[in-house]
């Protein structure tokens, strides 16, 4: 397997110095962690019984998510759409094809809360960083698994189409349009349940939605508004989970 | 009339698919490409509409060549002739309607296409031709919904609301089975014949070519080894044409 008999050994210790390194020097030890326990259940005890009394702060909070999380999904998929096309090689010529692979690779690469902290430096605090931060994620993932299906559609459809002497883009409405259509429906419902989860955490780098609200709570050490937000946000991503199951059985 | 002269196709793949290929259809007529699978006939007929881009050799139809078209001169060209196909190649979740009227889609923009507003001639067209084929009343179902049969029949009526000047046909009968193949294989003759314009027909069964051609155009590794009429088919032509191939391929 190595190229040297000596190397193994000399791997396998590097590897292990490597994470007893680690452990010291993040000073991950047993003992602090039972200590951390302990006091998790502190604060359990404090943040129950959970705290409605501000509803509508909650409410306005969750509301915020839940338009931020359904207007990216809507933007996510206008513009998934044609970077799809752009990002299907059977559909578009190389270099077409790799600018719209770049542009993909782009859009995946930070983590969510990364874009979000850019995008709040550039049009300030507020949900609009949010739509935009989701909708860069939307690009990423839909576009990316939306271009994948293309690549797999049954070309004689297209052929057939293509024979009529119908234009390009008749091509893409009649040949390739309806072969995908359940795949971007189940795709649409799919990313809007994945971005009200996320439309709840990017709040907390200041792109709107409850995720400010929650953390401002834990740094006043409210506890129990805070658990009230987590509890409402478990219902609402339960609710969208299965809003999102019904629907995307009925778009088969 | 179709004029092919000199015709040829390499795949990038090395396979030498036509090798100077030169045949004229003159009147309304239906011809049969008959020859073993991997003889050239599907590459002559997508090379003839230029689905697949001929290396060499000139195309005319009606006078225009159509090997020297390129873009949208291309495509209209292309609504000249209508392509009827061995899987079919109907848009599955598309109604019947819509796949007859794709048919028309080289003479309508892109905006009516996407809210399916075609003229209503064209829709009338859509009508009687399916109405020909025998499908009156599938208007609505959705075409994979249909039988193998009744799909080709589709398959048939896009191809005609083109208005087409030539029909280009790739084994139209192969996937289905011999009761169905033979109606729809008269179905295709006999609606040439009405429209009165030629057909060119490509098939291996050569009992089937036997049955419906007078004229028979034989290929035997992308060149014309026989061109004449069905009575010459002699069991030394045949073994021309499928020389060397076992008996189960042909």
């Amino acid at each position: 397997m190595w190229p040297r008999p000596w190397m193994g050994p000399v791997v396998w210790t590097a590897g292990l110095g490597f994470l007893v390194w680690s452990a010291v020097n993040l000073e991950v030890s047993p003992e602090r962690i039972a200590r951390g326990l302990a006091r998790f259940g502190a604060v359990a005890a404090r943040a129950f019984p959970p705290d409605f009394h501000r509803g509508g702060l909650l409410a306005e909070g969750i509301l915020e998510s839940v338009e931020i999380a359904t207007l990216s999904t809507l933007l996510g998929t206008l513009l998934g759409i044609p970077v799809a096309v752009l990002a299907a090689r059977n559909v578009v010529a190389l270099p077409v094809y790799a600018a719209g692979r770049g542009a993909i690779t782009l859009a995946r690469t930070f983590h969510e809360l990364i874009v979000a902290i850019i995008f709040v430096k550039a049009v300030g605090f507020g949900p609009l960083a949010g739509v935009l931060t989701l909708t860069v994620n939307s690009l990423g993932f839909f576009s990316k698994l939306l271009a994948e299906r293309i690549e797999t559609i049954d070309r004689g459809q297209i052929e057939a189409i293509r024979a009529t002497g119908a234009s390009r883009g008749a091509v893409l409405l009649y040949g390739v349009l309806p072969q995908v259509l359940p795949r971007i429906i189940g795709l649409t419902i799919y990313q809007w349940d994945i971005h009200l989860r996320q439309s709840t955490i990017i709040g907390i780098v200041g792109a709107g939605g409850i995720g400010a609200t929650l953390y401002n709570a834990f740094s006043r050490y409210d506890y129990d508004f805070a658990l009230a937000i987590l509890l409402v946000i478990v219902a609402i991503v339960l609710v969208g989970e299965g809003v999102s199951a019904l629907a995307r059985r009925s778009a088969q | 009339m179709l004029e092919v002269a000199g015709l040829e196709k390499t795949y990038p793949t090395g396979d030498h698919a036509l090798r100077g290929v030169s045949l004229r259809v003159d009147g309304p007529d239906a011809v049969f490409i008959i020859g073993p699978s991997g003889a050239g006939k599907s590459t002559l007929l997508r090379c003839i509409n230029r689905l697949v881009e001929p290396d060499a050799g000139v195309i005319r139809l009606d006078g225009q060549e159509i090997t020297a078209l390129e873009g949208a001169a291309l495509r209209a060209a292309r609504r000249g002739m209508g392509m009827i196909f061995q899987e079919f190649n109907l848009v599955e979740r598309l109604t019947v309607m819509e796949n007859v009227l794709s048919g028309r889609l080289g003479y309508v923009s892109l905006w009516r296409a996407w809210r399916r507003r075609f003229p209503s001639e064209d829709v009338e067209a859509a009508f009687t031709t399916l109405a020909r084929v025998g499908l009156a009343g599938f208007e609505n179902k959705r075409a994979d919904a249909l039988s193998g049969g009744q799909r080709q029949r589709v398959g048939i009526a896009r191809a005609l609301v083109q208005r087409p000047k030539i029909l280009l046909v790739d084994e139209p009968t192969s996937s289905l089975d011999p009761k169905t193949s033979e109606a729809v294989m008269a179905l295709i003759v006999e609606l040439a014949a009405e429209e009165g314009i030629p057909a060119l027909v490509n098939i291996h069964d050569v009992p089937m070519a036997r049955a419906f051609a007078r004229r028979i155009v034989g290929l035997n590794d992308g060149r014309v080894v026989y061109d004449g009429p069905v009575d010459g088919l002699t069991p030394e032509v045949l073994e021309r044409i499928y020389g060397g191939t076992p008996e189960v391929a042909r």
